[in-house]
């Protein structure tokens, strides 16, 4: 067992694998900030925040396994734990905010200016 | 005649000097009354006018506490005996644990010099302080507590300027009673006038206070100590300028004759002194003539040992040809004024001038005596224009004046004005008559630089002292009656019912006063001929008893004084019986022109100012001389106008290059990178998101710029 899992995980990952993961993760989080950014919707905006999050657990995958380092793994189920918490929290808040002025348009939002 | 022969047939000696051997006295405590006195009635007048007092009680305080400083002083004088004492009150200023033994004590130094000032000041003190009783009636209330408290703290100063036995207690005394003279100047803070002359004597003599500052500083670098009698012992021993070179012992003269020069009006700091009559007329009497004016002769006479350190006496030909200049300038202005009081300021700037030259022509019992005489006839003088301002409601036009001494009420102001007038214009056998005399004889004999010219030119001011002296005189008091009320309407007197404006003569406390000091200016011929062993008197005694006295011996020895002093001749007699003749002759000359052109006919006076204002070759003198010279205007060119444009130059950088750029400025740089990114922070989530992204993007795209490109390598 512990030779096969040896095995499988020395299997060479070469620089240009890394970068392929790394490639990913990065359009991955574009695709989610300009998500939030052109989006109105609360709820579409609070998705593509958890895009975003997901391109940051890739990266850490990758990186956990370019450095032979678990550290990456456990960071991920860490994050995942607290996206889950704070999903709650988040469509909590965004049940609030749609009581409020009856609409998810983000932008009926404006006090931050005062 | 043998009254004249007997004057002069006593040659003046030098007596043995004794000066640095003055004891201390530890019994006489008592005489610091003479300082707490006046500082008791100014705290006095300060809790009446927190009373609201209205009645004459700060005049009563003020005459009382004065009179007790004139007995304590009288009490004094009565106990002096050669050389004097040196009274320790308060130790102040000792800081001989250090080393080199600093030490400034509020101790008095009780020579007969300052005998001789403290008994005039605190006795004229007391009957200005009566008259003004009187005389700023119309004020009573707050104005009238201020002015005796400013009367008081004058007299606190004064005595500590005179009694002061260090040069820093001295100084003391100096700042204070220029204090006091700004604010009595200012007294009349309504008017512009009083402000800005208030302002101008202020400014002038910080001029002068500089000079007596350095001059302490030098006294205590180079000789070691501020103590009159310390000093006296090392510039006698010869072991001075320990610490210093040459050139400080001989910049004290010039510093003493700088703070002298500011603050007894001489001639380049003179012109402060005829705007100070904007003040009450009591405080011209007392300040500005009688008093405190004399303060700078007081300095260079107490100081006169270091002005005799330098053989060649520069420094004294210098003082003796200011004050020539200043008396002849100041008497020519004096002849063309129209204010009474005016023309009285211009001849006190003059016989200062006097009594400087005294000083430089090495007579200073000469000029002593003159400050003595002239105490009592100014002030004579000053009270009784005080006197007639106060009647005519302001009128000071000698044009608009006429008869005085027929109308009712007035004999005494009229007579009392007289006597001034006759002792100012040096009338034989009057008390400016032999002072004068002292110093015009000296001037004569005295070797300096065109000294024979300064005598000429002191006998021709002489001359036009007498003539504008009586012009005053024969215009107010003689000829028919006529006057014009001024336009001072103060008091509910002068309001009855006709419309009609009649003078109020002055009463009691006015013409006692203006009767005891007029009295007094005649009495202080007296003093000329008292234990007259030596020649000029009592004065003569008590000034040669002191510091003033032409040099201490060792000095003397040095400087070779009798070569410089050797009784010449004058038109081939002796020079004092020469000057009694000449003097009186140029008097008489001035008064009969006076009485010519003011009281026998009055038209001559106009048709002669007509006749050379019409020709241009002449036209310019009256001109000059009704504009004082253009003295003032010459100043404001000078210092007054580069300043006023150096200083707004300097306000527009400040408020260009300062406040504009360098303050308003850096407080608007952030203000304008804000607006430009203002847009960005709409509120929105996205707007904000926006930005936060954008930053983010701008800070990696530098961080690459910089790793790629390499810029910190």
């Amino acid at each position: 067992m512990s030779d096969l899992l040896h095995m499988t995980l020395a299997s060479a990952m070469t620089e240009a694998d890394l970068a392929r993961f790394l490639v990913l993760s990065s359009l991955l989080f574009a695709v989610g900030l300009c998500g939030f950014l052109t989006r109105r919707n609360l709820i579409v905006m609070f998705l593509c925040t958890e895009l975003m999050f997901q391109a940051a657990v890739i990266a850490f995958v990758a990186f956990g396994r370019w450095h032979w380092d678990f550290s990456g793994q456990v960071f991920v189920i860490f994050i995942l734990t607290i996206a889950a918490a704070e999903a709650a929290l988040a469509l909590a808040l965004v049940v609030l905010l749609h009581r409020r002025r009856n609409t998810l348009d983000a932008d009926t939002w404006t006090e931050l200016h005062e | 005649m043998s009254l004249l022969s007997m004057l002069s047939s006593s040659v003046l000696t030098a007596a043995p000097v004794p000066v640095a051997d003055v004891h201390q006295a530890f019994d006489m405590g008592w005489a610091g009354l003479i300082l707490w006195l006046p500082l008791l009635s100014l705290i006095a007048c300060g809790c009446c006018a927190m009373m609201r007092c209205t009645s004459k009680l700060p005049a009563w305080i003020t005459v009382g506490s004065l009179a007790g400083s004139f007995v304590t002083a009288m009490f004094l004088y009565l106990n002096y005996e050669p050389p004097g004492d040196v009274v320790n009150i308060v130790r102040w200023i000792d800081l001989s644990w250090v080393g080199g033994g600093f030490e400034a004590n509020i101790s008095f130094y009780i020579d007969s010099l300052s005998l001789l000032w403290i008994l005039f000041v605190t006795g004229l003190g007391t009957l200005i302080a009566f008259y003004a009783s009187e005389y700023m009636e119309t004020d009573l209330g707050s104005g009238y507590c201020r002015f005796f408290a400013g009367v008081s703290v004058f007299l606190f100063a004064m005595s500590a300027l005179v009694l002061a036995d260090n040069l820093v207690l001295l100084y003391l005394g100096w700042e204070g009673v220029g204090f006091a003279s700004y604010w009595l100047i200012g007294y009349y803070y309504t008017k512009p006038e009083a402000v800005a002359a208030a302002k101008k004597a202020f400014i002038v003599n910080r001029i002068g206070d500089l000079g007596l500052a350095l001059a302490v500083y030098l006294c205590w670098t180079s000789f070691g100590t501020v103590q009159y009698d310390e000093l006296v012992t090392v510039i006698e021993s010869g072991d001075y300028a320990r610490m210093t070179d040459d050139w400080s012992v001989a910049a004290i003269p010039w510093l003493l004759m700088l703070a002298a020069f500011g603050k007894s009006a001489q001639l380049p700091l003179y012109v402060w002194l005829p705007d100070a009559m904007e003040g009450p007329t009591p405080v011209s009497a007392l300040i500005h003539a009688a008093t405190m004016v004399t303060a700078g002769i007081y300095l260079l006479a107490r100081m006169y040992p270091v002005f005799l350190l330098d053989g060649d006496h520069t420094a004294l030909h210098v003082v003796a040809w200011v004050g020539g200049l200043t008396a002849l300038l100041a008497a020519t202005i004096g002849m063309a004024q129209y204010d009474i009081k005016r023309i009285m300021a211009y001849s006190t700037v003059s016989q200062l001038g006097y009594m400087f030259m005294g000083l430089g022509v090495l007579t200073t019992y000469g000029a002593a005596y003159h400050v003595f005489t002239h105490a009592f006839f100014k002030a004579a003088l000053f009270l009784t224009c005080g006197a007639v301002m106060h009647g005519f409601a302001g009128q000071l036009d000698l044009r608009k004046l006429s008869g005085l001494r027929h109308m009712k009420g007035w004999k005494i102001t009229s007579y009392a004005m007289l006597i001034g007038c006759l002792c100012l214009a040096g009338f034989p056998f009057t008390s400016g008559y032999f002072s004068k005399d002292a110093i015009l004889a000296e001037a004569f004999v005295t070797h300096g630089p065109g000294f024979q010219w300064l005598g000429f030119m002191a006998l021709f001011t002489a001359g036009l002292t007498a003539y504008y002296t009586f012009r005053v005189w024969f215009r107010v008091c003689a000829g028919p009656v006529s006057y014009e009320a001024g336009d001072d309407h103060h008091g509910d007197d002068h309001g009855h019912d006709d419309g009609h404006f009649h003078p109020h003569a002055p009463r009691f406390a006015m013409n006692s006063v203006m009767a005891i000091i007029a009295i007094g200016a005649l009495v202080a011929a007296v003093p000329y001929f008292m234990d007259s062993g030596v020649k000029g008197g009592w004065i003569a005694d008590m000034v040669n008893d002191s510091t003033a006295s032409e040099g201490i011996p060792a000095v003397r020895a040095a400087a070779d004084h009798a070569a410089d002093h050797a009784h010449g001749s004058l038109f081939g007699y002796d020079p004092h019986v020469a000057m009694y003749w000449v003097s009186g002759g140029v008097g008489f000359i001035g008064i009969a022109i006076a009485a010519w052109l003011h009281l026998f006919r009055r038209e001559d006076a106009v048709s002669l100012r007509r006749a050379l204002l019409s020709r241009s070759a002449t036209a310019w003198l009256p001109r000059a001389m009704e504009r004082k010279w253009y003295v003032d205007e010459i100043y404001h060119a000078l210092i007054r106008a580069p300043l006023w444009v150096g200083s707004h130059v300097l306000h527009g950088i400040d408020r260009i290059l300062v406040d504009m750029v360098l303050v308003d400025g850096t407080a608007k740089l952030p203000r304008l990178l804000g607006r430009w990114v203002q847009p960005l922070t709409n509120g929105t989530v996205h707007a904000s998101a926006t930005a936060m992204a954008g930053g983010v993007a701008l800070l990696v795209i530098v961080v690459l710029l910089i790793l790629h490109l390499g810029v910190f390598a």
